[in-house]
């Protein structure tokens, strides 16, 4: 998977440019000759999409910039400039605002299979690593970006995250006039924002390159968790997975261009299209639906510092995935209670989402502790505890004999096989 | 509130206290549950995958506007010029100048170095009725009438569940002009031991009920010339299309080009998928 390339250009100029810098003989390697599992199934199209996100905000952003104007009394108005004067520039802000929530629903499916899968188990415990980055980075970015277009939400929705800072004993304070740049959310905070949202896209794909190269070193995983054993496991990553990955990009941009063209203020807040008013408190300060599991957590814990270290540990945690899941076993299909529990967290994080949403009073706010718990015990005591009396079923000998036991019917060499969650 | 207010820095919290007191709160989310009827849904033309502004509605709705609304509501975003472009009122370039021209704009400096009244131009922004906030504060008991240019967006209500996750599907996106559309017919006399402020008036949808505006419509108060019913809910729907136009003036090109690309990518992910199963054809997997 790694090593020399296979790569041999005819061309004497190739050959001339290859014995220089071997660039092309490295696209080949990653792109066209790399062998992948052949039953990878469409959850894996996911990465492929990511990448086609990054690069759709990154361009659409770059454009928004050109048009737009970090200053408080102009930023709301230079917005609206965009959707009304410039020419496709609805197109263009609607893209990149509706594409943040398009790259984080993406996002999610990628890191619910590569939980589902196992993905993060040895030898792929740096990759992982390195996708809880891209992560944290992603949230980063997306909250300072729905800052600039300066409207109710944003202005209230900084106000909120940042004085989160505040919590911390001693350099609460200190930090929270620090990434203001003064004693209140206003033209620095904005200016640095802005600043900084065009800045960490581009480490987000720093942080991508990694992603991909340790991919490349350890190989992907694949629905039975098997390392492939033969070249018989493998296929060509061209054509078959560029054919396929097109295939997924192509359903997920229909999915994205619903959103953007008939619905693209659906995942938005009104508020937004009030410019901000520091005198004028919106009814309810909520935050873009993808942080809200978090926003849920926070507000679930009586005390301040308490509910800042809580949601900040629901990422963390993640981070040590690969080491509080005991199981030998990888993927998540032939692991019968792993995979009643993984549901049930699935549906914990939607629960707390939805909690996100609704004010903070009553029964939300003990349903919120209640789930918040549970999401915490999911892996600090049902992921370790599993791998210790969980009965796995038997793994297969190779990805073919699962592959070649479901399709053609016929009796696999053990009897306890189940067949892989596999498609297309 | 009470939790958001916790994580708020206690240099802004006398801020938040006085802006509530005040009764300045902004009435973004209406329906918060507090005896606030859910807005009834009407039909827009301009709803749905084709939808398209109905040209002489928006027209009347602009009509509206200039007698009544624009007498104390601003719409700075909002140029004459716009009055003229496709896919709204569409009036001609000769009738919007007209409009234009029935203005006087400040302009200035001269070469004297004073500043001087002009008839306006189609470049020209829609002039305020009030110089600033101040000012209408000091003309409407108060209360700053809000600026028309994107409220058709800046207002909703809560959907709930499971209505919410429909809407996606049925592509419902007229939150909005649902919600100004009942606040406009919404004013009633208020029930028996409501204890409506000084100054306020009563109306069903707003949140709070108590709102400062007073009724600003009613039967037969805008003369139309083309037959249409003049009823308070007919200035209402009219004047409602208009602002959701004067919010998203691209809306039309947004769903003509939401459609092509839409066939183009069916047609794109068919072809793909064609191409998938043979390339795959030969490969148990």
């Amino acid at each position: 998977m790694s090593g020399h390339s296979t790569f041999e250009p005819k061309h004497p100029a190739l050959k001339w440019f290859e014995s220089r810098l071997p660039l092309v003989g490295l696209i080949h390697s990653s792109f066209v000759a790399y062998p992948t599992p052949r039953n990878l199934n469409y959850w894996w199209t996911f990465g492929g999409i990511l990448s086609l996100m990054l690069v759709c905000q990154i361009v659409s952003g770059v454009v928004l910039a050109m048009h737009y104007t970090p200053h408080i009394t102009l930023a709301f108005d230079s917005v609206e400039h965009i959707m009304r004067d410039v020419s496709y520039g609805w197109l263009i802000r609607y893209i990149h605002a509706n594409g943040a929530s398009m790259f984080f629903i993406a996002v999610y499916i990628h890191m619910f299979r590569g939980l589902y899968y196992g993905s993060y188990k040895a030898p792929r415990e740096v990759l992982w690593i390195l996708g809880c980055i891209i992560y944290l980075l992603m949230m980063a970015t997306a909250f300072m970006g729905y800052v600039l277009p300066w409207g109710q939400m944003s202005f209230w929705g900084a106000t909120v995250i940042t004085n989160l800072f505040s919590a911390f004993p001693v350099v609460g304070p200190t930090i929270v006039e620090w990434l203001w740049g003064g004693f209140s959310v206003d033209n620095a905070t904005l200016n640095r924002f802005f600043s900084l949202h065009y800045l960490l896209p581009f480490m987000i794909a720093g942080v991508v390159v990694l992603h991909v190269w340790a991919l490349h070193v350890v190989g992907q995983n694949n629905p039975t968790g098997v390392e492939p054993k033969s070249p018989k496991d493998t296929v060509p990553f061209t054509p078959y997975a560029t054919i396929k990955d097109g295939f997924g990009m192509v359903c997920f941009l229909i999915f994205f261009a619903w959103f953007l063209f008939y619905i693209p203020n659906y995942l938005g807040h009104a508020d937004n299209y009030i410019p901000a008013n520091p005198l004028v408190t919106p009814a309810h300060i909520v935050p873009e639906w993808y942080y809200l599991p978090f926003y849920a957590m926070l507000r679930a814990v009586p005390d301040k510092l308490g509910g800042v270290l809580t949601m900040f540990g629901a990422i963390i945690v993640l981070f040590f995935v690969p080491w509080l899941d005991t199981s030998k076993v990888r993927s998540g299909v032939y692991r019968p209670l792993f995979k009643q529990f993984f549901w049930i967290w699935v549906v914990v994080c939607i629960g707390l989402g939805w909690l996100g949403s609704k004010p903070a009073e009553g029964g939300y706010v003990i349903a919120g502790r209640i789930l918040t718990i549970y999401y915490f015990a999911h892996f600090l005591i049902i992921l370790p505890l599993l791998g210790l009396f969980e009965k796995p079923k038997a793994v297969p000998a190779s990805i073919t004999e699962a592959v070649l036991g479901k399709n053609k019917g016929a009796a696999p060499a053990s009897a306890g096989v189940s067949a892989p969650q596999t498609k297309g | 509130m009470s939790t958001t207010m916790s994580f708020r820095s206690s240099l802004l919290r006398p801020l938040a206290v006085a802006a509530l007191a005040f009764g300045l709160a902004a009435p973004a989310l209406a329906a918060d549950g507090h005896g606030t009827p859910k807005p009834p849904r009407e039909e827009w033309s301009f709803a749905g995958p084709f939808g398209t502004f109905d040209q002489a509605q928006v027209q009347r709705g602009f009509q509206v506007f200039k007698e009544v609304c624009a007498s104390c509501h601003a719409a700075h975003l909002f140029s004459f010029r716009n009055l003229a472009q496709p896919g709204g009122p569409s009036f001609s370039e000769a009738q919007a100048k007209a409009v234009a021209e029935s203005y006087q704009v400040q302009d200035g400096p001269n070469d004297a170095g004073d500043m001087f009244d002009r008839p306006g131009r189609l470049s020209d922004r829609w002039p305020s009725p009030f110089p600033n906030e101040q000012a209408a504060r000091a003309s409407n008991g108060g209360a700053y009438p809000p600026d028309f240019s994107t409220l058709a967006k800046a207002r909703t209500y809560e959907v709930g569940f499971p209505g919410f996750l429909i809407d996606i599907f049925t592509q419902y996106q007229e939150n909005g002009v649902d919600y100004i559309h009942a606040l406009l017919v919404g004013y009633e006399e208020p029930p028996e031991g409501f204890a409506l402020p000084e100054g306020a008036h009563y109306n069903k949808y707003f949140p709070g009920h108590a709102i400062k505006m007073p009724q600003p419509l009613s039967d037969g108060q805008v003369t139309y010339t083309d037959g249409t019913p003049e009823t308070l809910d007919q200035y209402s729907r009219d004047v409602t299309a208009f602002m959701m136009w004067m919010a998203e003036p691209h809306l039309e090109a947004r769903k003509r080009i939401g459609f092509q690309v839409m066939i183009f990518l069916i047609i794109f992910a068919g072809l793909l998928y064609f191409t998938k199963k043979k390339v795959w054809k030969s490969v148990g997997h």
